[in-house]
């Protein structure tokens, strides 16, 4: 029963969690009730993997309405892989999210915030496994408009304003998203994303497959903050709640590069990307300034967290700029540094989380001398700083590898050297926080202690991870290799 | 052993680390670390001796990438340089650092087992990824100990050292790996090299570049600025690990990816990187020149190692069987030079409290095995028989007459002179004031017995090398054809 | 190409463009809301008219045999309208909050708080 329906369960469950979470009561029930949900849906996107790594990809059919009428619900190795990722880093999060949202959030509102994470979370694992254009839309704006509220609840009132801009700039992406949607409807007559990717090639060259396109990627670029479309992103990150900012930077743009693979390789095919535009050649220069210009501001920002921000505008550059390869090597990093990157980001915003909770600020002035203070944050924190570098023995070098490999592979020396680079933009920032909280002596005298187990717990499960994934990366590299394959066969 | 050698200092740290509210325990665990570590080192050399290659793999990170280790004469000949090195310096660092009153020692005795297991690491390491990692601990853990001051001025060195270590090992030398890897699928070290007769010599000339820069840990110029900064770093530091450890862990990885990654053969043949040497040799002699501006005893003594770290590179990159093994004897005997001039400076430090070489005018009398011992280590890195320093200058001449390279062989003479130029004149100031006023009358002694025993070992090694180099002359032949 | 004949289409992207221009040059976060709201609207008539099939009737059960309109779009929009209504809902709560805080709610009034603020921490 629940094996067959496990594509089901995935996103029912949190979304159904979603309103009785409001209802079952406040405080330490909401979030112990909100966790289970969230182990839940871990448990069964471990199920999914499992089952597409032994059995290969399948679909599961929404009320049994067979495919292009039906909504499908499609589990591949890319779609199992974020599922997986992102139900994964949600779990330690929550872990993490008791003591921190009872330190941020009013008492009165814990149901309200977890009822709104619940919906975020089912908005997400939505988009990553529907295989249905226009659901993913409505997925979209689920986890999009709960996300708002998430970070509207920050302590600090620039997170409304934050939360304001987010809103106009996330609705006319997710509308640009729509308009896309409807043009290809309007030119094909089908929303089911494989259905597409068979009747658009019979089209041929075709205006309103091209506009539709168009919109979509613009749409979605707005969803992963892909420079120049970015704006919405560092206020965003840098006033929500600890645990939305960990969240967020962990999952909700990753989700947005998802359906970018999608719909760029699976239903607009390799051949649409190479033969129409110079696509490629486009996404690779943003992808470029994305990751310079990411890491050239994170270094000169005075608060650590909007410098986190700064720095994940950079990575989606990273994450992109592997996709405009166009190779095995670069998709496989990239896919791999979805997961890589959501792990380090998650390390440093858990991490810069418990600062706030115990200094009550998270500029470089409140970070001075918490190596000692605050050991195993820090050290935390040091690790993803490693690994954010590239340093061998950490996810970073893994995903690293793969992009300057793929980089070189395609002839583009210039591009490797700028990958290169901008690791060393990364030594620069990584290395002011470490020498702020190693190497200078606190400001104040007052005695500041560790966080408290649950959260350094959750940091540490995380930055563990950062290492053992850097070490064994058969999982990892083995998934996202097969994920990729599947992209680059998928429109030949 | 050999896959755990590397590590077994890693659990000295741990175990320094929770020692650290006793000292006495600390110390002990440091130096027991360090006794096991040698005892370790020491158990695989008979094998390697007799033309072994014990190797270790320890588990694969991706398709041909592996984190492994296998012992090859050159390895064998570092790790034993590092760990014999380590027992002297611990016990030369107990002295110092309890006389000086230094803060924070669990961490610098941390950092410094941690910094070992780099250097070992990258001894035994079987691969250029292996290598690369180990290489990188080596930098990370040492940055610590560079600034352990704290002041603005070890903050601002320590950046500078960070900076370059970092910036040039991930700017270059990784760059330069994932190339190779690109190029050939492989990084193992192998007999003959991994690139011959893959690729092109354009390729192969840039890639040359990028490890000669990339390696920033050998200090050719100009990414050497880090060295003269690292000397902020309390002596112990300067004397272990930026004379003997992290130094030559660049110039071995130098000679190893002359070796193992582009091959002898190809070296000589193609001369793909004839512009090598003639930098080498710019090196050797600009910073032996400035080496003789420095008042600074440290400061000089900094120069004149990025000085001789040249002679290695030039030897490297020569590529003729002479100047490999000058290459490799030099990784040896200026190590046991260097160190004791290190110590003498520091023990000058503690006892004296004076850094200047013309504050130092007359402290022979007052202490006389320091400066005895320094005129030992100085003679030996000049290379003046007898002294240990001597075979290694031997060859290295050798090696350049083989190559035909006179030009060369007249910048090692030259050099020569300057080293004389910038290190006697601290004996003979020290032994001879002239007419100055002999400010050491009284008050000022000899170090420490922890520190005094240490230098005199140290320097009576430098004595033992020159009567009994052959052990060190039959592992490093097995290198050459 | 058959300008007029397309007028629906015409007629959703100026409504569209409007929106959008209120969005961007208007300081007022209650006005960009409302041009937020006619942007989308402007994506429901695009859907809607889509869907249309000359002479075509509502597509409701009857005898005979009369073309009938694509009912999916309807159906898309009614989706799309119930998300307009939640973000127009959320946008609104979070301008009366944003006033509640800042006591404004001009874009650049804001700004200039958020400013002043920086400049004394």
């Amino acid at each position: 029963m629940i094996s067959a329906n496990m594509a089901a369960l995935q996103v029912a469950v949190p979304l159904i969690g979603a309103p009785l979470c409001t209802l079952i009561g406040r405080g330490t029930r909401a979030w112990l009730f909100a966790t289970l949900v969230t182990w839940f849906a871990f448990a069964m996107s471990i199920g999914l993997l499992v089952e597409v790594m032994q059995n290969g990809a399948f679909s599961y059919y929404m009320g049994n309405w067979p495919a292009p009428w039906g909504i499908e619900y499609r589990v591949d190795h890319l779609s199992a892989f974020v599922l997986l990722f992102i139900t994964g880093i949600a779990s330690v999060v929550m872990l993490f999210a008791y003591n921190s949202v009872e330190n941020e959030i009013a008492a009165d509102k814990h149901r309200l915030f977890y009822t709104a994470y619940l919906l975020t979370l089912a908005g997400l694992l939505g988009m990553a496994i529907t295989g249905d254009a226009f659901n993913a839309f409505v997925f979209m704006e689920i986890s999009s408009l709960s996300g708002y509220v998430l970070i509207s609840l920050g302590r600090d009132r620039r997170a409304l304003f934050a939360s304001y801009q987010y809103l106009v700039l996330g609705t006319i992406g997710a509308t640009f998203f729509v308009i896309g949607i409807g043009l290809l409807y309007m030119a094909t007559g089908t929303l089911n994303l494989a259905d597409l990717a068979t009747r658009l090639p019979r089209l041929g060259e075709n205006f309103v497959v091209f506009a539709g396109f168009v919109f979509l990627m613009v749409g979605l670029s707005l969803k992963v903050a892909l420079f120049p479309l970015h704006l919405w992103l560092p206020n965003a990150y840098t006033y929500a709640p600890s645990m939305v900012s960990a969240l967020l930077a962990a999952s909700a743009t990753k989700v947005g590069v998802y359906l970018f693979l999608r719909f760029l390789f699976d239903v607009f095919g390799i051949r649409f990307i190479i033969d129409t535009w110079p696509l490629a050649e486009i996404f690779m220069a943003l992808a470029i300034i994305a990751a310079v210009m990411g890491s050239l501001v994170a270094i000169t920002q005075i608060n650590v967290k909007r410098l986190l921000a700064y720095s994940s505008i950079a990575q989606i550059g990273y994450i992109v700029l592997g996709i405009s390869f166009v190779n095995l090597t670069g998709l496989t990093g990239a896919v791999v540094h979805l997961f890589n990157h959501a792990l380090m980001k998650g390390v440093m915003f858990l991490a810069i989380g418990s600062v706030l909770m115990r200094v009550g600020g998270t500029r470089f002035v409140h970070i001075r001398g918490l190596g000692k203070r605050m050991p195993m944050t820090m050290a935390a924190f040091v690790i993803a700083g490693l690994s954010m570098i590239g340093v061998p023995g950490t996810v970073g070098f893994v995903s690293k590898w793969y992009l300057v490999l793929a980089a070189i592979e395609r002839g583009l020396w210039p591009v490797a050297i700028i990958v290169m680079a901008t690791s060393l933009m990364a030594v620069v920032y990584v290395w002011r926080v470490v020498e702020a909280a190693y190497f200078a002596e606190p400001e104040a005298n007052h005695e500041i202690a560790e966080a408290p187990w649950p959260m350094v717990t959750a940091t540490w499960i995380l930055a563990i991870a950062c290492i053992l994934f850097g070490l064994t990366t058969d999982l990892t590299i083995g998934v996202a290799q097969s994920a990729a394959v599947m992209l680059l066969g998928g429109g030949q | 052993m050999v896959g755990f050698a590397p590590f077994l200092p890693l659990i000295g740290a741990v175990m320094i680390w929770l020692a650290g509210p006793r000292p006495n325990v600390r110390e002990g665990v440091t130096l027991v670390t360090a006794f096991a570590l040698l005892a370790a080192v020491a158990s695989v050399t008979p094998a390697v001796m007799a033309g072994d290659r014990p190797e270790a793999v320890l588990w694969e990170l991706m398709p041909g990438l592996a984190i492994a280790f296998e012992v090859e004469p050159l390895g064998m000949l570092f790790a034993l340089i590092a760990a014999l090195l380590w027992i002297p310096n611990s016990i030369y660092s107990i002295g110092y650092m309890r006389a000086h009153h230094e803060k924070n020692q669990t961490r610098f005795y941390t950092c410094f087992a941690v910094a070992l297991s780099g250097a070992v690491g990258v001894a035994f390491a079987g691969n250029m990824f292996t290598l690369f990692l180990f290489y990188e601990i080596l930098t990370i853990s040492t940055f610590p100990l560079v600034t352990h001051a704290g002041t603005e001025n070890a903050k601002r060195s320590g950046r500078v050292y960070l900076g370059i270590l970092l910036g040039t090992s991930i700017g270059f030398q990784l760059l330069a790996i994932i190339i190779t890897y690109a190029l050939t699928g492989t990084l193992d070290f192998e007999e003959g090299g991994i690139l011959a007769g893959q690729v092109q010599p354009v390729v192969i000339a840039v890639l040359f570049a990028l490890y000669i820069f990339g390696i920033g840990k050998a200090a050719i110029m100009p990414f050497h600025r880090w060295l003269p900064a690292a000397m902020v770093a309390p002596t112990p530091v300067s004397a272990l690990l930026h004379a003997v450890a992290v130094v030559k862990a660049g110039v071995f990885t130098v000679l190893k990816v002359v070796i193992y990654i582009f091959g002898l053969d190809l070296m000589q043949g193609a001369h793909p990187g004839m512009w090598v040497p003639w930098l080498a040799t710019f090196t050797l002699i600009v910073a032996s020149l400035i080496a003789l501006t420095k008042d600074n005893l440290k400061a000089r003594l900094a120069y004149s190692t990025v000085s001789q770290l040249a002679y290695i590179v030039l030897g490297a990159s020569i590529a003729t069987s002479g100047a490999i093994v000058g290459g490799g004897m030099h990784m040896l005997t200026h190590a046991f030079g260097k160190i004791t001039l290190f110590m003498c400076a520091g023990a000058i430090i503690i006892t004296a409290h004076k850094e200047k070489i013309s504050d130092m005018r007359g402290i022979g009398r007052a202490m006389p095995i320091t400066m005895f011992a320094f005129l030992i280590g100085a003679l030996s890195v000049i290379g003046l028989p007898p002294f240990g320093g001597a075979w290694s200058k031997w060859y290295l001449a050798l090696g350049m007459m083989e190559a035909g390279q006179l030009v060369f062989l007249a910048a090692l003479m030259i050099s020569t002179l300057l080293n004389i130029g910038y290190l006697m004149p601290v004996v003979f100031r020290a032994f001879f004031p002239g007419d100055g006023a002999n400010a050491f009358d009284g008050g000022v002694k000899e170090a420490p017995l922890a520190c005094l025993a240490p230098i005199a070992f140290t320097a009576f090694v430098c004595l033992v090398l020159f009567m009994f180099p052959d052990p060190a002359y039959q592992l490093l032949l097995q290198l050459v054809p | 190409m058959d300008v007029l004949g397309k007028y629906s289409y015409w007629v959703a992207i100026i409504v569209m463009m409007i929106g959008f221009y209120v969005v961007i040059d208007r300081g007022n976060l209650l006005k960009k809301l409302v041009g937020l709201n006619i942007f989308q609207t402007a994506v429901f008539m695009l859907y809607i008219s889509s869907g249309k099939v000359a002479g075509g009737t509502a597509p409701i059960l009857y005898d005979g045999d009369a073309p009938f309109s694509n009912p999916l779009p309807h159906v898309l929009i009614l989706t799309a309208i119930v998300v307009g209504v939640a973000t127009l809902a959320l946008g609104l709560a979070l301008v009366v909050r944003i006033k509640e805080a800042y006591g404004t709610v001009e874009e650049d009034e804001i700004q200039a708080i958020e400013n002043r603020e920086e400049d004394a921490a």
